[in-house]
């Protein structure tokens, strides 16, 4: 029987997690973990040397935080979402789960708000000495993962490692191992099953879960996620559990109202570049950049220097930016995108555009984020069905 | 918790040293670096078209097309006109001083793609930059190369750069070279008005031609039409983009277009490319 040593070593053999491809034979028949022992699973990473990370209620919002205990979940917390609006509500269950999403998904997690890219000194001579950045090496372990994160992670994935490898995004993806959950309660908001990418987990992950009344179907996808599955106190469900599960996971698909008009979009909405929506749309939108920030495949950064008082060091750092702002689009003193008109259509274009040329695919994940968190309630699938329906002129 | 360097850093400046800089116009100047790390300097490579992140520490960095001979890359010129925060302090660098290079990037113009043909550059005002090093490359290799014809137009003559090089090359044979200024003080001796005015003079074979443009836009888009009108197929017409680069790496998404990053996928495109995004604004 494999121990959390086992667990560590597995770990340290194979970096990557759920970058590793997933191996015949991982996904077997699914076990239940009972309600009752989900603090082995905190326990049996914690024993394999990683931190927790898990939703929990903060703020009037679920957030990913450490988390040590099973208590610190969202125990019978659901949450309503509706265009600009996100309430938490009692549900008088026991479920920890049964909500779609918090304002961020793993975003910053790996690709950080704020990081700092390398560090420089200039000396009495004026030679300048720059210096990489250190990463610090944690194991963590996020619980509570959907499909649309990890769709987003795969893009993240693409951007930040293909071509040109990011190194502190890079380290951060090695020591992450990932349990995810099968979405059980798809918000108002939600338009994942148009997108493809939910609500069921299908991959991209070392173990998912998926949340019964009586406990947790197991389902493991890397040798790292097996061997801590192995590790957990495991039953047999019963038939009733797995229709119970299958049930769930249809109707929640069923569930979802919302839906982009396609999944490429490219050619209609490139070909309609001056259709009126856009300034309709712009009449409303504050160029705030909400929706970037808690878009989980925004990518956008901007860096900037910090010097200290005397000039004689310094870093250069870099943070999340917006293509909302209006620096976003400066060059050599003019701005490209002057107005808000712009700046939606450079979004939108490129968010469901753009995207199928650079990264294959489109860059929404269906999660609905942006239409929850924008203060004007301005909802993506209403604004690109609407782009998308008639021809500009 | 432990704490470890990756191998490759691919943001980290090198350290380069001003060994000389000119004054070349009155906001113009071009300041040439060298690395100062000898294996840094051995080792960089760049073609003709790419550029460097200049990077001030306390202030920022800048993208800077290198505008110097791309066989002689121990010593690298900039050629920049000081505009924005960044470029204000570069034009305050004396020989001696240091500063940070990261580089070369970008995709630069398709020379290879150009040897047997006609080769047109078509520039306006610091646009001329860019190709400079593309133009050296084929005076070295000129029996490579059939015609070549260099237009350059500026809006006030006294922006003008490279005077005595434009001499020199209008010297070579088989290569015409035409200036063109829109508003020209006393004494200019070229073209009054538009560079595109200027293709009335090229001789130039259209279904042999390799054209090369790079300044403002609406001038690139002006040259395009009347270089498309005149037989030259748009994937023979190449030009050389800009937007806000920051990383040079398609990572930070400020030079997003379309379906480009313009500091990797660019900044040099064939037209048939780009063509269709270009014009429209907040593209």
């Amino acid at each position: 029987m494999p121990t959390a040593a086992r667990v560590a070593e597995v770990r340290h053999g194979s970096e990557g997690g759920s970058l590793e491809s997933p191996t015949v034979a991982l996904v077997s028949e699914p076990r239940l973990l009972p309600r009752g022992a989900l603090q082995a699973l905190i326990d049996a990473l914690g024993a394999g040397g990683y931190r927790c990370i898990g939703p929990q209620v903060r703020d009037g919002a679920i957030v990913y935080r450490e988390i040590s205990d099973s208590g610190q979940l969202p125990v019978g917390w659901g949450a309503r979402q509706g265009p600009g609006t996100y309430r938490l509500e009692r549900r008088g269950d026991r479920r920890c789960f049964a909500w779609a999403n918090g304002p961020q998904a793993l975003k910053p997690l790996l690709f950080r708000p704020h990081e700092t890219l390398f560090r420089w000194t200039r000396d009495a001579e004026g030679r300048i000495r720059f210096a990489p950045e250190p990463s610090r090496r944690q194991r963590w372990a996020l619980i509570g993962a959907r499909a649309c994160d990890l769709a987003a992670l795969a893009l993240h994935d693409r951007h930040f490692l293909h071509k040109e490898r990011d190194p502190g995004y890079a380290v951060r993806r090695a020591d992450l191992l990932l349990v995810a959950i099968d979405c059980s309660h798809p918000a108002q908001t939600c338009f994942c099953v148009s997108t493809g990418d939910g609500p069921s987990v299908t991959g991209g992950t070392d173990l998912a879960l998926t949340e019964l009344d009586a406990g947790f179907l197991v389902r493991a996808y890397t040798e790292t996620g097996a061997a801590v599955r192995d590790t957990l106190p495991l039953v047999e469900p019963t038939a009733e559990q797995l229709v119970e599960a299958e049930t769930q996971g249809k109707a929640a698909a069923m569930a979802q109202t919302r839906g982009l008009p396609g999944r490429d979009l490219r050619d209609a909405l490139f070909a309609n570049l001056e259709h009126p929506r856009w300034s309709e749309v712009a009449e409303r939108c504050l160029s705030c950049g909400n929706c970037v920030a808690v878009c989980p495949t925004c990518f956008c950064h901007t860096e900037r220097e910090a010097a200290s008082l005397d000039g004689s060091s310094g870093t250069h750092e870099r943070q999340w930016d917006t293509c909302y702002s209006a620096e976003h689009s400066y060059l050599h003193g003019r701005l490209l995108r002057p107005d808000t008109r712009t700046r939606y259509r450079q979004w939108l274009t490129h968010k469901l555009g753009g995207w199928h040329d650079q990264y294959g695919r489109s860059g929404c994940v269906g999660c609905g984020r942006c239409i929850a968190w924008c203060p004007v309630g301005i909802d993506i699938t209403e604004e690109a069905a609407a782009i998308c329906a008639s021809p500009g002129p | 918790m432990s704490a470890s360097i990756p191998a490759v850093q691919p943001y980290l400046p090198m350290e380069a040293e001003v060994v000389a800089r000119a004054q070349e116009t009155r906001d113009m100047f071009t300041l040439r670096l060298r690395l100062t790390d000898p294996r840094e300097r051995e080792s960089y490579r760049f073609a003709p078209g790419q550029f460097n992140m200049l990077h001030v520490p306390g202030v920022g960095a800048a993208p800077i097309s290198i505008a110097s001979d791309p066989t002689q890359s121990e010593a690298l010129d900039h050629t920049i006109r000081a505009v924005g925060r960044v470029t204000r302090v570069l034009e305050r660098l004396q020989a001696g001083d240091r500063l940070g290079l990261r580089g070369p990037y970008g995709r630069g113009w398709p020379m290879q793609d150009a040897e047997g043909q006609d080769l047109l550059v078509v520039t306006g005002g610091l646009g001329c930059a860019p190709v400079v090093a593309a133009i050296s490359y084929a005076v070295q290799r000129r029996n490579r190369f059939r015609r070549l014809i260099i237009l350059q137009g500026v809006k006030h003559s006294a922006d003008m750069l490279w005077r005595e090089r434009y001499d020199a090359w209008a010297r070579l044979p088989d290569t015409q070279v035409h200036l063109a200024a829109d508003e020209p003080t006393k004494g200019w001796t070229g073209h009054r008005g538009l560079v595109t005015d200027l293709l009335d003079q090229a001789r130039f074979d259209p279904r042999q031609t390799a054209a090369m443009l790079c300044g403002p836009e609406p001038m690139m888009l002006a040259a395009t039409s009347r270089l498309t009108g005149m037989g030259v197929p748009g994937d023979r017409i190449w030009l050389s983009l800009e937007r806000g680069f920051q990383c040079g790496l398609g990572h930070c998404g400020h030079c997003q277009i379309g379906p480009y990053f313009v500091c990797r996928d660019g900044p040099v495109f064939p037209y048939h490319q780009i063509g269709w995004l270009l014009g429209t604004k907040g593209f």
